[in-house]
Parts: structure tokens; sequence; C-alpha cells
């Protein structure tokens, strides 16, 4: 029971991440019906942006506040790495909308080996670790000498996913920003005609997308302590996973399966075996697409003959 | 940014160089907000092990500047140079047309011709160094064509998005490894008992993904693909884990092994030992499992089956509605498929002596992914020069030693390598979206033959 609570709260906090990175494959993918492979490595650029973000502020400018300096990490991190993915968005995807289909699919699988691998040239091939920011933390429950610890760290990433789920939700379903989102997505021609500017709206919803994945980034970094050049792939094809299984294009949906993923991926550790919990995370996703093709809150795809 | 429209027409020059400065500074800005923290700024380890950041102002202002140039001499010379072939198209000459034709009739003899002489021709031209030139560029080409044909059925012919091709690749090596280190059995015998492991793979995995269409079985192949990764890794009594298994056979010419000892293959033929020997003869295998692979499906086209793929691939459900077993369809395009990038594991294997799964990654299945899809769906010439282009292509980047001279000793070309495949394969997309040769020839017709641009076709859906 005990190893239970404590594998659920670590499982939130994994699954967390992987649904602040599943929106952005969700989002992308219902507007403009494309998988874009490069995200998870946007993400692993975001861990990296805020690692030297975080490096200037404290070694350079010799900031003492852990608070300010994580709440600007944030910040940085989100406008670079939204920057990123706008410019990403503008020259490997824009000039192949409408064009067929697998294109930028191959862009985007191009582009993800371009980043990592610019990464890898640009900051080294080696694992960047940082020191603990945040330490300590509160007992749940104790029973037979077992402590069920609820960390700062995952209270923080709690915190932090929660308030920017809201923020988001909130700017998709209630701004008309976020209506010229949904109309474009249900139709881009009609929408153009109804005067939604479709590139602009297309790309507002790279950087969103961005953006989150930075907050998941930052989050990473601080949670895990340690980044890696290769680090993107396995998050982004986890997250990818979790916006399938929770049905893609439904941002509700994005996030209940990236607690499903975690849950699993934890859970599986901790009764099963540590090795296979990758194998446990892709098992669940190709079982449910083979009995609910549309993911659990996705539309059934309606065929037109 | 809008740098890269074309330039509205009308507009006067000096005009239109204050709009270009005022995109080149945009864009100079831009590229310094994407660059700075990763260009700018690196993070390096100290002898404490602590980290700690070093700055590259020079390199930055460099990259700035270049993509500030880049963007004016865009919107100077390229924008209005392409607004102006836009509003005078050139007459489709004929001339071109000649040549196209004249291309696609002996490109392929001309090619063939050309591989079956390569191993001689690199002997004669670089004497000693031919080992790495028949080896690295060569046998490894020749790999992925073949693991392209393969993929090209699924893909390219069947029109079944499948982001996991490596898993078929790792079943054909790991199988022929095993039972090789196992039974003893020579390269030839178990060839076809790796190939029609993985096309058992093939089924097996093609089973559940019947009903999923398009993005969905993507993923779910990528899925597969891991899985059998993971497996690959973990089950380690049998794989060896990431330590991989060494000491594979290599294959036999007749029974006679490529060693120095009395009973090698250069002792019986009276020939001074050498490596070339080989190489040239694991060339010649590939070569024909690849022409094999080319002939195989060029006939598959023609038969009803093969017609069915492609019937598939354009429309599912006219297909359906005609009556064809799309489930059949669909499964026997896996196993084939799967069977040809088995034949390629295994050859892989016994060239390498040594597998691990670190040579089946998702980097695998998305580089065989990207070469079906830059030469052209569907097309096996463009497949053969996409394969050749971007594995011969990073394969050259490890010779460019004079780079050194230019750039310093600590310049390392083959760090590069990766990043500029990613590259070329964006840069590609963008010129050609439809692949190097678009074109394709019906394989039924009525009066005349006559190739379609790949532009009409709707396929991918499937």
């Amino acid at each position: 029971m005990e190893v239970f609570v404590q594998q659920l709260i670590n499982g939130i906090t994994l699954g967390s991440i992987y649904g602040l990175i599943a929106i952005g494959y969700t989002m992308v993918y219902g507007i403009i019906g494309m998988v874009n492979f490069a995200h998870g490595d946007v993400f692993m650029v975001s861990a990296f942006i805020a690692l030297v973000t975080f490096l200037v502020l404290m070694q350079w400018l010799g900031l003492s506040s852990v608070a300010v300096a994580l709440f600007i990490m944030l910040i940085v991190s989100m406008v670079l790495t939204a920057l990123v993915n706008w410019t990403i968005e503008r020259f490997a995807y824009r000039p192949l909308r409408g064009s067929f289909r697998l294109a930028p699919l191959i862009s985007a699988i191009g582009m993800s080996i371009v980043l990592s691998n610019f990464v890898q040239v640009a900051q080294g091939p080696r694992n960047k670790s940082i020191p603990p920011l945040i330490s300590g933390d509160f007992t749940v429950m104790e029973r037979h000498g077992y402590a069920v610890t609820l960390s700062y760290k995952q209270l923080m990433v709690w915190v932090v996913t929660a308030v920017l789920l809201a923020a988001f939700w909130y700017v998709v379903s209630r701004t008309s920003l976020g209506r010229a989102q949904r109309a474009c997505e249900q139709d881009q021609k009609m929408a153009a005609l109804l005067g939604v500017n479709v590139d602009r709206t297309i790309s507002i919803t790279f950087v969103m997308g961005a953006a989150l994945a930075a907050v998941a980034g930052t989050m990473y970094l601080l949670y895990y302590g340690v980044i890696n050049f290769a680090d993107g792939f396995t998050p982004g094809v986890k997250a990818f996973t979790a916006a399938v299984l929770g049905g893609i294009g439904s941002l509700p949906g994005a996030v209940i399966g990236g607690l499903l993923i975690g849950l699993v991926e934890t859970m599986w550790s901790a009764y099963f075996s540590i090795d296979y919990k990758d194998v446990a995370a892709f098992s669940l996703l190709a079982i449910t697409l083979i009995f609910l093709p549309q993911g659990i809150l996705g539309r059934p795809e309606v065929e037109k003959v | 940014m809008r740098a890269l429209d074309p330039r509205p027409a009308g507009i006067a020059l000096p005009g239109m160089i204050l709009h270009a400065v005022k995109h080149a500074a945009i864009a100079a800005l831009l590229a310094v907000g994407v660059f700075l923290p990763l260009i700018g700024l690196r993070t390096t380890t100290n002898i404490r092990n602590e980290l700690t950041l070093e700055t590259r102002w020079p390199l930055l202002f460099t990259l700035v500047a270049l993509v500030a140039a880049a963007s004016l001499a865009n919107s100077l010379i390229i924008a209005p140079w392409r607004a102006h072939r836009a509003a005078h198209p050139k007459p489709p000459s004929t001339a071109a047309g000649r040549f196209g034709t004249a291309f696609s009739r002996w490109f392929s003899p001309f090619a063939i011709g050309f591989v079956t002489v390569y191993p001689m021709l690199a002997l004669w031209l670089t004497g000693t160094g031919a080992v790495k030139w028949v080896d690295n560029f060569g046998i490894q080409i020749l790999i992925y064509v073949m693991l392209g044909f393969g993929l090209n059925i699924v893909v390219g012919l069947a029109g079944l998005l499948d982001l996991g091709y490596a898993a078929f690749y790792a079943v054909g090596a790991y199988s022929y490894a095993l039972t090789a280190k196992t039974f003893g059995l020579s390269f030839f015998e178990l060839l076809p008992i790796a190939g029609l492991l993985a096309a058992c793979w093939g089924i097996l995995l093609g089973f559940p993904v019947l009903r999923l269409r398009g993005d969905y079985l993507a993923i779910v192949t990528l899925a597969f693909g891991e899985i059998i990764r993971l497996v690959l890794i973990n089950w380690v009594p049998v794989t060896n884990g990431y330590a991989g298994i060494s000491g594979i056979p290599r294959p036999t010419f007749f029974g006679i092994p490529f060693t120095a000892s009395k009973t090698g293959f250069a002792a019986v033929f009276g020939l001074p030992f050498s490596p070339i020997y080989r190489s040239i003869f694991l060339y010649y295998i590939i070569l024909a499992l690849v022409l094999v692979t080319a002939f195989v499906t060029i006939r598959l086209r023609r038969l009803p089956i093969g017609r069915a793929w492609e019937a598939l691939r354009e429309d599912e459900t006219a297909c359906r509605s005609l009556g064809i077993n799309t489930t059949n369809t669909k499964l026997t395009a896996f196993a084939i498929g799967a069977m040809f990038g088995g034949f390629a594991g295994s050859f892989f294997a016994a060239r390498q002596g040594f597998i691990s799964p670190e040579s089946f990654t998702f980097l695998e299945s998305a580089t065989i992914v990207a070469i079906v899809v830059l030469g052209g769906m569907g097309s096996q010439i463009g497949v053969a020069i996409a394969a050749t282009g971007m594995i011969g292509g990073t394969e050259i980047l490890r010779e460019l030693d004079f780079l050194k001279a230019v750039f310093g000793n600590d310049f390392d070309p083959t760090q590069y390598r990766m990043l500029l495949f990613g590259l070329a394969m964006v840069l590609i997309m963008i010129w050609k979206p439809r692949g190097l040769i678009a074109t394709r020839e019906p394989s039924v017709v009525l009066t005349k033959r006559k190739a379609i641009s790949g532009a009409l076709v709707k396929e991918g859906h499937g």
C-alpha cells in the first residue's frame, strides 16, 4: 500500500511532464494533421536553454534566491524555445504545407536529427548535471517504518503544471485566439474565408506547444538534475504515445494519456521489472490502438468516400 | 517573417533595399535569440566537475552575420528571380523531355554495369586503399539500397507507413548470429531461414495493426521497433544485452574461409593474403541480393498481388469495395518487406562479425524511411540514388581531412555528419516534396505507356 502511494506520487510527477509535452504533439496534429517528430528534441533544447540560463544567473549574476532563479529560468526557456520552434515551423514545415502528406513528417524527422546533433556539437556529448536546487520533502504517511514522501520538487512540478494547464485551457477555450485555433482545426479553408489568419494561427500553435514543452524541459532538468543531447527522443516518443492514447487532437486527452503513461511506467518499474518499463508503455499504446483506435477521448474518424 | 515571400511586384529599387535590410535585421535578431543560449554560451565541466560557462561571441557573431547575409541575398536576388520566373514560365523544352526519356531508359543498365565493375575499378584506381572504397562505400551503400528496396514494398507500393523497419533488420541479424553460433550452419543455409523468420515477425506485427491507418500505423510500428530493440537490450541470456554478440561466423567461398591460414582463400588460390578478397566477395553477395530484391519487386508489381498493393496505396476504401482482401494484401506487403529486411540484416551480421542493439535504433528506421521518401515513393531508381547520396554523402564526410587545414586541427568533420544528414533531409523535402523521382509509370496500360507526375497521385493514406 505504501509502495503504491509512493509510486502514485512519482507517476503523477512523471506523467505531468509527459502530459505537457503531449499537448504540443496533439495541438499540432489537430491543426495540421502532422506528427511533429522534432517536438521531443524541442523539449530537450528547452532543458538546455534552462540550464544555460541557470548558469548565467548563478555564476555571472550571482543570484542567490532560488525562487527568483526558477521563475526567470522558466520564463527565459519558454520564450526562447518558442522562438526556436517558431523558426523551425517557418523554415522546415510551412513550405511543405498542403504538400504530399509524408513530406512534413520526413522534414520533421530530419529536424529532430538536426536539433539533437546541433546540441551535441554546440554543447558537447557529455551529461550535464546541476546541483539540486530544491531539497526537502513532506511525509505523507508512515507505516511499518516506510515513509511515503512527497518532495518539494514533485510538488513544484504538480503546481507549475496545474497552473500552466489552467492558463492554457483558458486561452484555448475562452479567447478569440483559441477560437481561431479550433476553427482552423475544423476547416482551414473556411476559417481563412471568415478572416482567420491561418498561417499565423498555426505559428501560434507551434509557439504554444513549444512554451509548454519548455515548461516540461525546465521541470525535467530540475527534477532529474541532468540533461543530455539524446534525452529528447524517449520522452518525445512517450509523450506522443500519450497523445495517441488520450485521443490525438484532444487536449484533456493528452494530459490523461500523459498521466496514464507516467503511472504505467512507475507502477511497472515498482512491481514487475524496471528494465521493461518502456516496453510496458509501448505495449499499452499498441493494445489501446488495436481495441480503441481513436484513443480514450478522441473522436472516431469518419471515413469519407 | 516574410523574408521568404516573393517581393510584391512594382516596388522601386530603394524601397526594395530598405525592405530587404529591414528583413535582414529581423532575421539577425531572430538568429541571436535562437543561437545565443546554445552557440554563444557553452557549458563545460571544470576540474572540480562543476559546470561552468564559456563564451563564444566570435562564432555567434559569424553565424548571425551569415543569417543576415542569407536574408539579404534572398530578398534582393533570389525572390525577384523567382517572381520573374513565375511571371514568365519557360515552355517545357523538348530537349529536357528527350533527356528524361533517355535517362530513364539507359540509367538502369548503366548503373548495374557500373556497380558490377566497381570493386575492380576501385582496386585499379586506389590499389591497397580499395578496401575502404569497397567496404565503407560499396557495401555500406548497397545494404541501405537493399533496405530501401525492402521498405519500398511496404511504404512505396502498399502505402503503409512503417517507422519500425529496423526491427526486421534486427530480427534478420540476430537470427543469423544466434543460429550460426548455435548450430554452426553456413551463411547461405541460414540466409533463407533469417528471411523467413523476419517475414514471420512481419506477419506477427502486421496482424494487430491491420485496422490502423496513416499516422496511427506509423506510431505503432515505431513502438514495435522500440519494443524489439528494448527486448534485445534486456533479454541478456539470449542476446547478451548491450554487449552484443561477437565472433559471428563469416561467409565462406564454397567452404573456403577468407583467412590468412593455409586453407584460406588466398593460400588456396596462390595469392598473397589481403583483406580485399573478403570485401569484394561480400560486395558481390550484397549486390546479388540487391539485384534479386529489385527483380522480385519488379515482377511482383506485375502480379495481381502487386497491383493490389498499389491499389491499396491509392485508395483503401475503393480497394475493399472492389473485393480485394485488404487483410491479405497488407500482410503480404509486411511479410515480403520484412523478409528483405531480414536478408539485409543477416548479411549485415555476417559482414560485421559483431552486432549489438545499438545498430537497430529508431535513427536506423528513420534513415531507411527517409531514403524511400527522398527517392520518390515506389521508384526503385530513386531509392538507389537517395541511398547513394545520403549514405555515401555521410561516409564522404569521414574523408574530409583537408578541412582540418582550414578550420584548425581540433576540427572534426565527422561530428557534423548527422547534423548535415538531417539538414539534407529537410532541404530535399522542401526542394522536392515528392522525392527525387516523382513520376511513375503505370504497370497496366490501355494503349500508350505514359509516365504520370507524382503530384497527381494521392497516396500514403493507407
